[in-house]
């Protein structure tokens, strides 16, 4: 089941960023309105637990918690329950410089918050030590609006039930805005890097089934009607047929093409499936089902630019109706 | 609660070699060795599957949908009927399982990929956080993974000796698994994240598998040693790792009572704990003592293409029992930081 090496397969550096934008509802809106204001709010449970983030609902019950709006106001300083030193902070991580991660109990509250603690090594740093929050010079209503935890030298205050809060602040956070962003390498695999291999020198290949015979255009390595890898390499085209086709009015944004173009299907010559195109070199309302077309390319491109026709008579109906 | 009324048998079992970086394969090129092994292994044909279910995850590939690009290599055409859990593969099979039980099928494919190696898997999986109160943090898998064994040495459950000797057990015994990534011991190696040395946690890998499932007769005829699913369940946890006792894992006992786990004695144990410290707290939830062979594969401290590791559990449990090693094994996938959300089955051969 060893794969075989591939030397040829293509890879390409993929980015995804985008900012996730989220309503908060009334429990984290409220927890998070108040972190912007320096309170740290938790949430009373029926049975009595004091919840620090919050939760909506009751992880015992189930019950929904945000219809009782019975918020508590708990200290900004707590008791470490564990903790990990990270020795090298990733991006977006709470600090730049090593830190331990800790989970902190605030005085008041019955569970721990996830964050980061300041301490200059993993020596200075231990389950039941007390800390406190260092807040952010700058806050928004986000969970990064405590910096991070600072080791509190002094001793434990005598421990005192957290204060009801009425949860109301002016200018209450209703959404959060997160960025997000991911960095990978993609690979197209063998199939696929064979045939855009072959198009980056203007040629257009497809691969066919050992099963059924059928050439499949553009590869993508397994046959989806037989469930097993094609591996023979077929020319096909540079002519083909158009099968359908739809008439675009809406530009693209960044996109110079002109509207309305045409998007068509394209049954190469020796293919099996019809693969995508524009067509251009012909007015938009003359394209028609069994149009004969050809590749144009563009010097120093690896895709064909568009497919122009050839000028041949139109493909009868039933030489690629069973493409449609 | 969750014992099957009908008879339901992994039958067939395959995975490709977990490698550090498969760049040179798709997915869909990735997966389709494992499928045909089962298929070949059966004598079916994808036409003859009655179900077909995977598992994997957009966020380790990058891309929207990724999993329908596998679709080709089920034979997806003339159509299939087709499900998809973005989970690991051990919650296909439980789907998958589920339609069997509905006796609208009475054969299923389930299968998993995992790409790990396309992103920088750390920060990828911190995207599967809380959006609001962990994921602004950038927690790491490795991160949360520490918490939790520091919290089990603070309870006195394990020291960095006992992880490193959880490491070295794994890790020999996949010295003699020919799909493990790290076949042999390891140098424990620094902290990671302290307390969790190089040598706690798994390797970044990629890799794909397949199960087929049958029922009654079917199974037999496909099969000369069925490997009987006798029981399975999954329950899980809070999300938030400060919400919980990070040292015990609750949901991992209640569904392996469910399951009918202790019921009776097990041969082995296939347990999905990508860090050293979560075998522990499986253990014990578990009541696994010395006299029961765990991850005889290696286990995902050998090999961890995430959303197969789960999966590959079940399966190297129901090898076992089909060349006649085993008689009556557990198997165990995990979901989510911290062993959040766990699924056990217990698996049986037939009395020789
Ligand atoms: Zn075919």
């Amino acid at each position: 089941m060893q794969a075989d090496p591939a030397p040829g397969s293509l890879t390409a550096p993929l980015t995804l960023s985008f900012p996730f934008t989220r309503s908060l509802g009334p429990v984290l809106g409220t927890f998070l309105t108040g972190l912007r204001e320096r309170v740290v709010l938790g949430i009373r449970t029926p049975a009595g637990r004091v919840l620090v983030p919050p939760t909506e609902y009751d992880p015992a019950t189930g019950a929904g918690l945000g219809e009782t709006g019975a918020f508590v106001e708990v200290a900004p300083t707590g008791t470490v329950t564990t903790w990990a030193w990270n020795p090298a902070p990733r991006p977006g991580q709470p600090l730049a410089h090593p830190f331990a991660w800790v989970l902190v109990r605030l005085d008041g509250a019955d569970t721990a918050l996830l964050h980061a603690l300041d301490a200059p090594g993993p020596h200075a740093v231990r389950t039941g030590q007390r800390v406190r929050i260092r807040w952010a010079a700058e806050r928004t209503g986000a969970i990064t609006d405590i910096a991070c935890f600072i080791p509190d030298p002094a001793p434990a205050a005598p421990p005192r039930p957290a204060a009801p809060h009425p949860g109301t602040f002016p200018d209450p956070v209703t959404t959060l805005t997160a960025p997000a962003r991911l960095d990978y390498t993609h690979t197209p695999g063998r199939a696929q890097s064979r045939h855009l291999t072959a198009l980056a020198r203007h040629e257009l290949t497809g691969e066919r089934c050992p099963a059924c015979a059928k050439v499949l255009v553009p590869p993508r390595g397994a046959c989806p009607t037989c469930g097993v890898a094609t591996t023979d390499v077929v020319p096909v085209g540079p002519r083909g047929t158009v099968t359908t086709f739809c008439i675009v009015n809406i530009k693209a944004k960044d996109l110079a093409i002109d509207v309305p173009y045409v998007y068509a299907h394209i049954l190469l010559d020796g293919a099996d499936l019809p693969l995508h195109g524009r067509i251009d070199g012909i007015p938009h309302d003359q394209v028609r089902m069994g149009l004969r077309v050809e590749a144009v390319w563009t010097p120093g491109t690896r895709h064909p630019a568009h497919y122009r026709p050839t000028g041949e008579p139109d493909a009868p109906y039933t030489a690629y109706e069973e493409h449609l | 609660m969750t014992r099957p009324p009908a008879d339901i048998a992994v039958v067939a079992f395959a995975q490709t070699p977990c490698r550090p970086r498969t760049g040179d394969v798709s997915e869909a090129e990735m997966l389709l060795p494992a499928l045909r092994a089962v298929l070949d292994a059966t004598g079916l044909r994808t036409g003859d599957l009655g179900f077909v279910c995977s598992g994997s995850s957009d966020y380790l590939a990058g891309r929207a949908f990724s999993f329908t690009l596998t679709l080709d290599a089920v034979g997806a055409w003339p159509p299939v009927p087709e499900s998809h859990v973005e989970m690991d593969g051990a919650w296909a099979l439980y789907e998958a399982w589920v339609r069997l039980l509905t006796g609208e099928a009475d054969t299923a494919l389930v299968h998993a990929h995992g790409m790990s190696s396309a992103g920088t898997v750390r920060d990828v999986l911190s995207r599967t956080l809380d959006p609001y109160t962990l994921a602004p943090l950038w927690p790491d898998a490795v991160a949360l993974a520490a918490l939790q064994a520091q919290a089990l040495i603070d309870a006195g459950r394990t020291d960095e000796k006992d992880l490193a000797a959880v490491a070295h057990r794994n890790r020999t015994a996949a010295a003699s698994n020919p799909h493990a990534q790290l076949r042999g011991p390891r140098p424990q190696g620094d902290y990671v994240v302290q307390p969790l040395r190089t040598g706690d946690c798994p390797p970044v890998g990629d890799g794909a598998a397949a199960v087929v499932l049958a029922t009654g007769d079917t199974a037999r005829r496909l099969c000369d040693h069925p490997a009987w699913i006798r029981g399975i369940d999954h329950r899980i946890e809070p999300h938030a790792p400060g919400l919980r006792d990070l040292t015990a894992s609750p949901s991992t006992r209640l569904a392996a009572e469910n399951a009918g786990a202790f019921d009776a004695p097990v041969d082995l144990a296939e347990l999905h704990a990508p860090f050293t410290a979560q075998e522990v707290v499986l253990r014990t939830a578990l009541d696994l003592g010395d006299d029961v062979t765990v991850n005889p594969s290696g286990g995902a401290l050998a090999a961890n293409p995430l959303m197969a590791t789960g999966l590959i559990r079940i399966g190297e449990a129901a090898a076992r029992i089909h060349r006649g090693e085993a008689h009556r094994a557990l198997a165990h996938a995990t979901s989510g930081p911290c062993l959040q959300h766990n699924l056990v089955a217990v698996l049986e051969g037939d009395r020789p």
